[in-house]
């Protein structure tokens, strides 16, 4: 199964589509089931007792607000469905800035091409 | 990680804004060169698959939990500069839609995991990787222990500003042994994944890699015609 032409070796597409799927998977089905303990910075701030100077988010009302979409009840859907909506705004935005970037770079290498310095 | 509203004075996260803004303008620039037209889709999956991975905390002690950062992991497959914007993406999506990072701290918590943690890590894994031998094994040791450094560095950047700007009346020194501590716990459980995942990848597609660039070829040279089944 490692046949591997220069096409498909060049094809990104499976590779995306996959790795989303992978990425999705994860949003939905295991990102539920992490650990609700305090992480390594608030054990510490509660430890150390600096905990208290926490000041609300200024967006704990949103819709999305800590990883849970507004109005679902159920725990775990909650947590998968924002987890999903999150990876979507990810990979979208991140598509959009990338790609400019990308057209940003190929414009300046080609502009190089054309002019090399005397 | 995310450090809230109200741990750092304003001083030292307008300090951290100008940095971490300085730092964005820089990988913008630089992230140009690292895109081809395969890894700018490519840095969007990353970028993507950070935000769910960090949403996934793991238990590391009593009652204490940590969740990959994935600076060095992003850094490793898609170039330092290209991971740089990728963490800042998360990071800022996090904070804006997901109430997670105070929004006076999106400059401290980018400076902490995307510049110090990702790029700095990325150095880390850079200069490993000159004296490691040029195998896919390797790769996947290097960029874990330098995955498992980076959230040392990052907490160490916590510290710093902690030290700069927060209250007072703090044993700094207890602090200092207390972020470490608990961060190298976890970054025993981000160099794992990380390894896993640059692995994986490495295993699918290593011309994805970039920081697999220039590992001597797998000898796996297909005939132009390949009848049977290879040996292995």
């Amino acid at each position: 199964m490692t046949t591997s032409t220069d096409a498909r070796r060049h094809n990104l597409v499976p590779f995306v589509v996959g790795g989303l799927l992978v990425t999705l998977g994860i949003a939905f089905f295991v990102s539920p089931l992490a650990s609700g303990d305090p992480d390594g910075l608030e054990k510490v701030a509660i430890d150390q007792g600096f905990d208290d100077t926490t000041e609300d988010h200024a967006l704990d009302d949103a819709a999305l607000a800590d990883y849970g979409v507004r109005g679902v009840d159920d725990e775990r859907l909650s947590t998968g469905l924002a987890g999903v909506v999150g990876v979507v705004i990810t990979f979208g935005v991140g598509m959009v800035v990338f790609g400019v970037l990308r057209r940003r770079g190929d414009a300046g290498a080609s502009a190089t091409e054309r002019e090399p310095p005397a | 990680m995310h450090i809230p509203d109200g741990f750092i004075n304003a001083p030292i996260s307008l300090a951290a804004g100008a940095a971490s803004l300085t730092g964005v303008a820089v990988s913008l620039r630089k992230a140009a060169h690292e895109l081809d037209e395969r890894r700018a889709p490519l840095a969007g999956l990353v970028a993507a698959f950070v935000f769910a991975a960090q949403m996934v905390n793991f238990p590391i002690a009593a009652g204490t939990s940590g969740h990959l950062l994935g600076g060095v992991l992003a850094a490793v497959l898609v170039g330092p500069w290209t991971g740089a914007i990728c963490l800042t993406l998360v990071l800022v999506v996090q904070g804006l839609v997901f109430a997670d990072g105070g929004l006076s701290a999106v400059g401290l918590n980018v400076l902490n995991m995307a510049f110090i943690g990702g790029v700095g890590g990325y150095a880390v894994f850079a200069m490993l990787r000159r004296v490691a031998p040029s195998t896919r094994g390797a790769v996947v040791v290097v960029s874990g222990i330098a995955a498992g450094v980076s959230v040392v560095l990052a907490s160490i950047g916590f510290w710093v500003e902690y030290a700069l700007g927060g209250t007072t009346g703090v044993n700094l020194t207890a602090v200092f042994g207390a972020m470490v501590g608990v961060h190298a716990l976890i970054g025993v459980g981000e160099g794992v994944l990380t390894g896993l995942t640059v692995g994986a990848v490495l295993a699918v597609r290593p011309d994805l890699v970039y920081g697999a660039r220039g590992l001597i070829a797998p000898p796996t040279v297909l005939p132009p015609v390949s009848a049977g089944a290879p040996g292995r």
